[in-house]
């Protein structure tokens, strides 16, 4: 209160020569936060009640969502609205919602798989949006000297962005924590630049313009259908995402992952091989950029170096952090909060980097673990062994 | 004895530091040997020599791998090579994977016995899914083995310390290892849990047939333990031996006591 009185109590009014006193504004600062510090209590309160719930073990620690997942009457019928829900979303909404819509879905698909690299294997990676530049480049240059469509581009930007990643990986195989942040960094930085001041190569800071949307078979459609067309392809791909992240996650290499993010010295103890794991890592990670970068070419049909800045990793980054560290479905709805809210609230896009500070702050005090944690799979054994011993 | 593990000469720098020099020991099949020494005597660095975390500066570590006559170099080797050729370690200072639960961090000492790839993974073959459960199983029989199937999908971090330095055990022991390495494995427990311990250890080396190596500082433990004996001291062997002999011998005694004023 007494921190903000000489801004929002003081006006020197130049004009009259006079200083105006506005002490109704000291009123209503001192009784709003007030209120903010009550709720704020309140929250933190709860928050150590749970803790204490949960440390006393028992059915109520476990989150709402993990109970609807193992539900299957919940589960299932919950899943068939979701599912007719995106089937109609293009032909409910106009247009604008469906090119909105398409623009989460790509970050679904790259919080997925930036979620491999950062969430599971623990490495913390600045420069993601390179691959989703190879992957968007990829389908803009390869279309424009050779002609190739969108369907011949997908495997291609999918397999260069994780040959990227792999480039990016050897170099920084022995860093870890802040070093190899500040690396990825760079490596981001170092595509975006050299994207921009090659100019024969990618045709610099105004980049390539008129890349062709996606032909169903070898038909074209119009804008609106073919936004429509692109919209089923990014479910299906994000799909086929999930699909795969999945079971990765449940395999002998996702552990890995796991372990490695946990504890490398013990990890190498074990007999995981480092190298190798960190190169799937980051391959893989890049793969879903690649892809998606190629979507991205093909709904926008511009691409240009500005599209592939700094902000665009972390924004990926924050979809995981927010979402859920190795939490798929966490990173779903970390994307479609972020990037979906902002839409929706373009009336206070001033505030908007405003309010991003303040819900990652806000999340990190009250849900460390993200929206929707990540929840190890656990087994049953109920005479799994007795046979063995008899 | 037949020999599992044979260390001759082995030396370690760290600049001008001399940590290990000229170190031997030996391990024999089916027997307890105990590292002892003081602190700082260097018998963490000679862990992490044999294991492959440090790159020793001189001498050999040869193993004597079952079935073949052969022994075999392992100095240089990275450590996860050194463990898929049957050497498993502990750490002196608990070293888990505290975010994942108890069942899927003895499963990472499975991986390095198992071959699913990416595709494997994502396809879930027959022969990817067949592997998959038998090292549930595997997994879950061992940790029946050290007495730890009631935490199973307890998450690592929320075990009792106790729990946690035997589940460091299970975890080195689903590498399928010949030698078990155990970094003070009594360090911090009460005198109840050490006595368990030392009943899992002589458990593990009687049914399991895995020899062991462990540096500890309980003398009780070591004591009742051990075949055999090595001490270090400033990075030198100082002396070898049955339980009894080094009880007696004098330049131990001095080593841990000091030298004696009184003439």
């Amino acid at each position: 209160m007494f921190l903000t009185f000489p801004i929002m109590v003081i006006r020197v009014n130049p004009v009259e020569h006079i200083v105006e006193w506005r002490w109704r504004n000291m009123l209503l600062i001192g009784v709003g936060s007030f209120l903010l510090s009550f709720v704020w209590h309140y929250f933190i309160r709860r928050k150590e009640l749970g803790v204490q719930k949960a440390e006393g073990g028992g059915d109520e620690s476990i989150p709402l969502i993990q109970r609807i997942l193992t539900k299957k009457a919940v589960y299932r019928p919950t899943l068939a609205v979701i599912g007719i829900l995106i089937l109609v979303f293009p032909f409910l909404f106009s247009l604008y919602q469906t090119n909105i819509m398409i623009s989460a879905l790509i970050y679904i698909m790259l919080g997925l798989g930036l979620n491999i690299v950062v969430g599971l294997a623990g490495l913390l990676d600045l420069g993601y949006v390179a691959f989703y530049a190879v992957g968007a480049y990829a389908y803009a240059l390869l279309n424009y000297h050779f002609g190739l469509s969108f369907w011949m581009v997908l495997p291609i930007g999918a397999a260069l962005g994780a040959t990227f990643g792999i480039l990016l990986g050897f170099p920084v195989l022995r860093l870890r924590g802040d070093y190899l942040a500040i690396v990825t960094l760079g490596f981001g930085e170092i595509i975006r630049i050299v994207l921009e001041n090659w100019n024969e190569f990618s045709f610099g800071p105004s980049g390539i313009a008129n890349i062709p949307r996606p032909s169903l078979f070898g038909i074209d459609l119009s804008v609106h259908a073919a936004t429509i067309y692109i919209y089923f392809i990014m479910i299906g791909l994000c799909l086929f995402t999930i699909f795969v992240v999945n079971r990765l996650q449940d395999s002998r290499i996702g552990r890995a992952w796991i372990a490695l993010r946990e504890d490398e010295t013990a990890c190498q103890a074990m007999g995981i091989d480092k190298a190798k794991t960190k190169l799937t890592a980051f391959a893989l990670g890049a793969t879903w950029a690649g892809m998606s970068g190629v979507v991205f070419a093909a709904k926008t049909t511009f691409v240009n170096p500005a599209s592939f800045t700094i902000w665009e990793s972390i924004i990926i980054l924050c979809v995981v952090v927010l979402g859920g560290m190795g939490s798929i479905l966490g990173v779903i709805a970390g994307a479609l909060v972020l990037i979906l809210m902002p839409e929706y609230l373009r009336a206070f896009s001033e505030f908007r980097m405003l309010a991003f500070g303040v819900l990652l702050v806000v999340m990190m005090v009250f849900r460390p673990g993200g929206l929707i944690p990540n929840v190890r799979r656990t087994y049953k054994f109920e005479g799994v062994t007795e046979p063995k011993k008899g | 004895m037949e020999p599992v593990l044979n260390v001759q000469d082995l030396g370690m720098n760290f600049g001008g530091l001399r940590a290990l020099d000229a170190v031997d020991l030996d391990v024999g099949k089916n027997e307890i040997v105990a590292l002892i020494g003081p602190n700082g005597a260097g018998k963490t660095t000679f862990f992490n020599c044999i294991t492959g975390i440090y790159a020793p500066t001189e001498g050999d570590v040869l193993i004597f791998p079952q079935g073949k006559d052969r022994p075999k170099r392992i100095n240089g080797l990275k450590p996860n090579k050194v463990t898929e050729k049957g050497l498993a370690r502990t750490f002196q200072n608990i070293r888990l994977f505290p975010n994942m639960t108890v069942l899927e961090n003895v499963m990472i000492g499975r991986h390095c016995r198992m071959r699913a790839g990416i595709l494997g993974a994502v396809l879930r073959g027959g022969s990817t899914m067949r592997e998959e459960r038998a090292a549930v199983e595997d997994s879950y029989t061992i940790l029946e083995k050290i007495g730890l199937d009631p935490f199973v999908n307890e998450f690592a971090k929320n075990l009792p310390y106790g729990a946690q330095r035997r589940l460091e055990i299970a975890r080195a022991m689903a590498t399928e290892p010949f030698l078990l390495l155990l970094d003070e494995p009594a360090a911090g427990m009460n005198p109840n849990e050490t006595r368990d311990l030392d009943e899992l250890i002589k458990r593990i080396r009687d049914e399991e047939g895995i020899s062991i190596l462990l540096i500890e500082h309980d003398m009780k433990l070591v004591m009742s333990l051990s075949d055999r004996i090595f001490v270090v001291d400033y990075g030198r062997k100082i002396a070898q031996g049955t339980p009894e002999e080094i009880r007696n011998n004098p330049a131990v005694i001095k080593a841990y006591l000091g030298e004696e004023t009184d003439a």
